[in-house]
């Protein structure tokens, strides 16, 4: 007589230790095997663009903070840049400069992020830990220059909340040598090691066509083999005056399109970053760093669309102004979000484990896909 | 009643029938209390040693509120589980949701009494010791089973078949690797296994026999995937399965799981011990300097670290790679020691002498192949060094 079998509904979160927040996930198993992951989202939606019509621009960077609340500085940085291009006014070398050092130094602690929960989700503990090590050395600069560990609020229409405190270039740089060793050791620990690469090669497999057309960015999209960054190619702030490489999944990588790709082009981001702080930080030039516009800007009548590299890829600000103090709309594109409509897709007929490790290398945060 | 007993005993195989008598029954309830207190007292310590361990390894401070050092945490943990609520979930199958963890300890204590402690420290001199203490540690397989199917937990489910599916795959590796060294030792007894290990370290199977050295391997990997830690631990992965099959216990119930499993972890190295690493000998001739219990102690705790220390080093793998690991690289390589083993066992002096040296000589290679692969990887930069 055959056994009557039938899939089983399992419901991943919201509250699972590794949907990294409040996704939830509808999957069909059979047994081991996933049939179907359908993510379900909205749990944390906050009202962020129609909320933002009702503030001033000023008063609309600290709910920026809160959209990817992982890289608060490289959000704050779009929306700035955004309004900046809106009034069609520049800031200072000065204020630049940090703007660029606190954003990488925000994408370093937010790829530490990376590797740490990823780490987790294989199973491995130090990791975590040894980034969480690392990542809060970066949070205590960031509470020294701004005052907050998590939700900085630093970025400012046309400059900074205020400039860099007394001796905080010699930390830095004290810092980052100290990091760039740490980091050798987490490639002993975790990069090169032999159940990590057998668990991440070949895992969802993201081919370069799919990786177009699904909207993917940042490392998900350099991954799979799309040479493209913002800072370099729709290059905005000082970045055109910076050296640094962008690591693309193939061959000088060494992976192309799957989980390990994009855990490597982070790792790989990383070392770029350590290397873009310091150019930043070499003869910083004096100057008032501090806001030289109005409290209560009024942007001409238009509309900009900016687009800027965040650590999760691309973040967008679509701000429409009517020529009053409060933006007439505001939309934001959260990398996150067109990010994770790529995981349905490639997290068919696979292993519950393989589940966990794409969503985990896909790397979300719902502040910024819920907004 | 004493036919029954003594019907039984001899079914069992044991030697030295004892009279049942109401003193003995009572020598028995004494020896049972003593291996749970015993239980607790080790899980106790392995649980404050673990935090240790890895808050050393991932350069954190540890727990160090509580009593001196923090050695007085796991006291504080144990008081606080002990009047702790246990939760049964709707609709779960109350009995055996109440069995389960009962059913798992008892597979954790009951090969506890064929241990040889040392030199006459046993408390069942069983002559199929090694064959008990394999079978009743399979026993948890039942109860971690049955808390997965009693739970009303689809995660609790699934831990508790990938438990099953684990624990009796590895369970034949295991085997077929304690094979080996009963075949060369010729006996099942683990006192007399430690016997046969007098007279040094060179004595010791695992130096005595190149076959011995590889099921010691094994032995040593089977045993992580027995007692279900990492990077075995899928039966109760957190990142995955929530908590496996003990995602719906709590309180003393669930402590009953955690003492179980440092309990399996004493009891697996305790056979290593025996089988490979001379049992309660040291490693000198003659007679064991400290009492031959330390020696064992001190073995255990060895092994006991170096699992301690796996579990923080490694992420944990696939079930398939579990599966294949198990069928298609260990069983394999356990016939091929056991074949090893059995042309040795009926070797001489002479061949036994060679093989000795050929023990060390794997050894070493071994050993060299170790340290050239960690120092050829070890701090490359993260772009040149990766495999392709």
């Amino acid at each position: 007589m055959p056994f009557k079998t039938e899939e089983m509904l399992l419901n991943v979160g919201p509250q699972h230790p590794s949907t990294h927040g409040v996704l939830h996930l509808e999957v069909t198993t059979d047994g081991e095997l996933v049939t179907n992951a359908e993510p379900t989202i909205g749990y944390l939606h906050r009202c962020f663009e129609k909320y933002a019509e009702t503030l001033t621009y000023q008063q609309i960077i600290p709910y920026t903070d809160r959209l990817d609340y992982l890289s608060s500085m490289n959000n704050n940085f779009g929306f700035v840049v955004a309004v900046e291009k809106l009034m069609g006014i520049s800031v200072c070398e000065r204020a630049e400069r940090i703007r660029v050092i606190m954003a990488e130094l925000n994408r370093i602690a937010s790829h530490l992020m990376f590797i740490g929960s990823f780490s987790n989700d294989l199973g491995a503990m130090t990791p975590f830990l040894w980034c969480f090590r690392d990542r809060e050395e970066i949070l205590k600069i960031f509470e020294e220059v701004s005052g907050a560990r998590l939700l900085y609020n630093y970025y400012r229409i046309g400059g900074l909340a205020a400039d860099l405190t007394p001796g905080i270039e010699d930390r830095i740089h004290s810092f980052l040598n100290q990091f760039e060793a740490h980091m050798l050791e987490l490639d002993d620990l975790f990069t090169r090691n032999a159940i990590v690469i057998a668990r991440l090669k070949g895992v969802g497999m993201i081919p370069r066509e799919t990786a177009i057309a699904y909207g993917l960015s940042g490392p998900m999209l350099r991954a799979s083999g799309v040479d493209w960054d913002c800072r370099r190619d729709e290059p905005y702030s000082i970045y055109p005056s910076l050296r640094f490489e962008v690591p693309v999944g193939g061959e000088k990588l060494g992976a192309l399109g799957d989980c390990y790709a994009r855990y490597l082009v982070r790792r790989a981001e990383i070392d770029q970053s350590v290397s873009l702080v310091r150019q930043c930080l070499t003869d910083i030039p004096p100057g008032d760093v501090k806001e030289q516009v109005k409290r209560n800007v009024r942007p001409p009548v238009g509309e900009v669309y900016v687009r800027t590299e965040n650590p999760r890829g691309e973040i967008g600000f679509y701000l429409r102004s009517d020529g009053s103090t409060k933006p007439s709309r505001v939309k934001v594109r959260a990398p996150s979000f067109c990010n994770m409509s790529v995981f349905n897709r490639i997290s068919k007929d696979i292993l519950v484990a393989d589940m966990i490790a794409i969503l985990g290398s896909v790397d979300i945060v719902l502040g910024e896909i819920d907004r | 009643m004493q036919g029954m007993y003594e019907t039984l005993l001899a079914a069992l195989g044991a030697e030295r029938v004892v009279p049942f008598s109401v003193g003995f029954a009572a020598l028995v309830v004494v020896f049972a209390l003593f291996a749970a207190i015993m239980g607790a007292v080790v899980a106790l310590i392995m649980v404050l040693a673990e935090r240790k361990i890895s808050a050393d390894i991932q350069e954190r401070i540890g727990p160090n509120r509580v009593g001196p050092m923090g050695f007085f945490q796991t006291v504080a943990d144990a008081v606080k589980l002990l009047t702790k609520e246990n939760v049964l979930p709707r609709k779960a199958d109350s009995i055996l949701h109440y069995c389960a963890p009962t059913l798992v300890f008892t597979g954790g204590l009951l090969p506890v009494a064929a241990i040889a402690w040392s030199n006459g420290i046993v408390v069942a001199d069983l002559n199929i010791g090694v064959l008990y203490v394999v079978g009743t540690a399979s026993l948890g397989v039942i109860g971690r089973l049955m808390a997965g199917w009693a739970s009303n937990n689809k995660w609790s489910l699934l831990g508790g078949m990938r438990a099953a599916g684990q624990m009796i795959s590895y369970e034949i590796p295991n085997s077929i690797a304690i094979l080996s060294v009963i075949v060369l030792a010729g006996t099942l007894n683990l006192q007399e296994l430690s016997e046969a290990q007098k007279g040094g370290i060179h004595q010791w199977f695992v130096f005595r026999s190149p076959f011995a050295f590889v099921a010691c391997l094994i032995c040593l990997v089977s045993s992580l995937a027995e007692v279900n830690r990492t990077p075995f631990d899928l039966p109760e992965a957190e990142s995955e399965l929530v908590s496996g099959y003990h995602t719906e216990y709590s309180g003393i119930r669930w402590a009953i799981f955690m003492m179980s499993e440092y309990i399996g972890m004493v009891v697996v190295n305790a056979v290593a011990v025996a089988l490979f690493f001379g049992g309660w000998n040291g490693g000198l001739p003659g007679e064991p300097l400290l009492g031959g219990w330390i020696w064992y102690l001190l073995k255990i705790a060895a092994l006991m670290y170096c699992q301690v220390w796996v579990r923080f080093v490694l992420p944990r793998l696939r079930i398939d790679q579990l599966m294949s690991l198990c069928w298609k690289n260990l069983v394999p390589l356990g016939f091929l020691a056991l074949l090893g083993a059995s042309v040795q066992a009926l070797l001489g002096p002479t061949g036994q002498h060679v093989m000795m040296v050929a023990a060390w000589l794997t050894f070493g290679g071994f050993v060299t192949l170790l340290f050239a692969a960690v120092l050829k990887t070890r701090h490359v930069p993260a772009q040149d060094g990766i495999p392709r």
